[in-house]
């Protein structure tokens, strides 16, 4: 059966070559912004370099602080007096590490070149949760922290920029602020896209100028739980829940006075959501699919349309032959399956060629340098969506079509639809 | 075999009722070879078409193979098309992006056959009618008295127990239509399946079982 519907869509195909063309070409065209879409957030959040370990890690990121009689509220990242105090006696998670944002600073090249440079100071537990690539040197250890050694990793960009392309720095001195540090190893950059890893320069996190002494629970930190296993994580998020209800709440002032706070440990995913969908109090995952996936059908609808107009040229042509196959026993249900996976067929091709001009696009985003580090990447997850939606658009475009011609009366087909 | 009883079927304009068939009773049984002749518009393919379930009566009671169609959803209707009846079209109706073989195994794709079960009788079936040489032609290959004999291969692939046949060798010349109702005659006598033909050719007619004549979608005795 398959077989014949397959000779049957490629004669169709082979029929009239300007509708043929401009099926495709819409079909390929939109497949092809919907996988650079979904390659895009494949990047974004599928573990990825230098965050392999993504599916083990769940990330403490917001901590809020809400005055619930004046309704004002404090929120920034995590203090490192909460993480002294509290995080780091956590018994569930196998490690707890942290790092706080990038922050951009000026640094001099030993030429006199200014250079603008992310840095982000971090524990030494930040290079067990991450997966980086050392292209020489090592991370910094607990060790190097104890004896406040003034040691830093960089990425090879800024090597490549303050020492030169290529050059053995190890051991080296690197100036920031006056302040002198030594390379100890040089990684391969992480992308901008991820935050909690990207940056130019990791400095150990007692260097900070900021006050270590403070007892505030609002901070510069993101802190990283890795677990053993989803079970295991869903035992750090209840033993964190358990705990931010018990955690006393700073005395405030007249103008603001907290009366309660929110923290979670949450997946990656989760996290990015809730800043970006909610005011915090709730997981913002259900927008944030809502959002992807109404984009995706309102961006498929156009094209949809167009080849619902199409098709219904096409398959009036061949009112004869649903004649002839209602004739010969095909029911209305079984044309209708045959025209959808005749359309499925004609969406799966232009997938193919949208697979083609998406690695060109993808291939042009990595290497124009407007993200740094880029590494999307057309894989099996891409692929699979690529197929997914290939079939959703196909139906999309394909039921109504074969649903009205199927209705057609069988003598009226015979001639000709008339 | 067939029977029809009062069988009226009329079509509405907002403006106009017409009607193409008027009472009409008609017992075929197995085996017969019938003609439907009349002038053009009494409603000879009507009929047919009723008879072969691809369109309704208004009124009036159909049974064929002595199974009564009233009401019948369309997945049955189609079922029982499939199974009891095969069709052969005046203008053959063949798809034309199909070859041959596929063509005429069109009606077996719509039953539980492995696809070597399905080459194997739609081959037997173009060995029939002599055109075991011609598997792998397109439609469009083909002459029109070829293309027929494909119709006829479709039609009987089934082994369906009625051919309804809509002015068979309407499009062919004299000795090209002599030789598909000789198929078809052979068809009746060895492998007695009831065949019921409309026809405009009187000579045609004579050389079939019974002829039943239609004029102004009447039955004429």
């Amino acid at each position: 059966m398959l077989t014949n519907y397959l000779k049957i869509t490629w004669a169709v195909l082979k029929r009239r070559k300007l509708f043929t063309f401009i099926s495709l070409f819409g079909i390929s065209l939109t497949l092809t912004v919907l996988i650079v879409v979904v390659a895009f957030l494949d990047h974004l959040f599928a573990p990825n370099y230098p965050e392999l370990q993504r599916k083990q890690l769940l990330y403490i990121e917001r901590v809020e602080l809400k005055d619930t009689t004046q309704l004002g509220s404090n929120t920034s990242s995590v203090g490192y007096y909460f993480i002294k105090e509290y995080i780091s006696k956590l018994k569930t998670p196998e490690k707890i590490a942290f790092c706080t944002s990038p922050r951009t600073i000026n640094g001099y090249s030993p030429t006199g070149n200014k250079i603008r440079l992310l840095q982000k100071y971090t524990d030494a537990n930040f290079w067990e949760v991450t997966d980086f690539n050392f292209l020489e040197g090592r991370p910094y250890t607990q060790n190097d922290i104890d004896r406040q050694a003034s040691v830093v990793v960089i990425n090879e960009q800024i090597r490549d920029d303050y020492f030169g392309k290529g050059q053995q720095v190890t051991g080296k001195t690197f100036e920031i602020d006056n302040i002198k540090y030594q390379v100890i190893g040089v990684v391969k950059g992480s992308p901008i896209t991820r935050f909690y890893t990207s940056s130019d320069i990791y400095i150990p996190y007692n260097l900070t100028k900021d006050d270590l002494k403070s007892t505030e629970l609002n901070g510069p930190y993101i802190v990283i739980l890795r677990g053993t296993d989803p079970q295991n994580l869903l035992e750090i998020r209840a033993e964190f829940a358990a705990l931010v209800p018990k955690i006393p709440l700073p005395p405030g002032g007249t103008w603001f006075k907290p009366g309660i706070l929110y923290a979670h440990a949450e997946s990656y995913l989760e996290g990015i959501s809730r800043q970006l969908f909610t005011d915090g109090t709730e997981s913002g995952l259900k927008y944030f699919y809502i959002v992807i996936f109404s984009f995706m059908a309102l961006f498929m609808t156009l094209p949809a349309i167009n080849l619902v107009n199409i098709n219904m040229n096409r398959i009036m042509e061949r009112a004869s032959e649903i004649g002839i196959r209602k004739a010969f026993g095909a029911s209305s249900t079984t044309l209708t399956w045959q025209f959808i996976i005749e359309n499925v067929i004609l969406s799966l091709m232009g997938t193919l060629i949208a697979v083609v001009l998406s690695v060109g696009v993808i291939y042009y985003i990595n290497h124009c340098g407007l993200i740094p580090n880029a590494d999307l990447l057309v894989n099996w997850t891409v692929l699979g969506w690529a197929v997914v939606l290939s079939i959703v658009f196909g139906l999309f475009s394909g039921v109504y079509p074969a649903w009205r011609m199927s209705k057609l009366q069988v003598v009226q087909a015979l001639n000709g639809g008339e | 075999m067939i029977i029809l009883k009062n069988i009226n079927k009329s079509y509405r304009t907002a403006l106009v009722e017409t009607l193409a068939l008027n009472n009409i009773n008609l017992e075929v049984t197995k085996g017969e070879f019938i003609s439907i002749m009349g002038p053009s518009g009494c409603g000879k393919s009507t009929l047919l078409n009723i008879i072969g379930l691809l369109d309704s009566p208004s009124t009036g009671e159909i049974t064929v193979c002595n199974e009564p169609i009233r009401n019948l959803p369309d997945k049955m209707l189609a079922q029982f098309r499939n199974k009891k009846l095969g069709f052969i079209f005046q203008s053959y109706h063949l798809i034309n992006d199909l070859p041959v073989l596929d063509n005429v195994e069109l009606p077996l794709l719509y039953r539980r056959l492995s696809a070597r079960e399905r080459t194997r009788l739609a081959t037997e079936a173009l060995q029939k009618v002599g055109l075991r040489n011609r598997i792998k032609h397109y439609p469009m290959q083909l002459s029109g008295g070829q293309k027929q004999r494909v119709a006829i291969a479709r039609a009987i692939v089934g082994n369906p127990e009625i051919i309804l046949a809509d002015e068979p060798t309407g499009n062919l010349d004299s000795a090209m239509g002599n030789e598909i109702l000789e198929i078809l005659i052979q068809l009746n006598k060895s492998e007695r399946t009831t065949i019921v033909m409309v026809t405009h050719d009187e000579h045609m007619a004579r050389k079939t079982t019974r002829l039943v004549r239609l004029f102004d979608g009447s039955q004429v005795n």
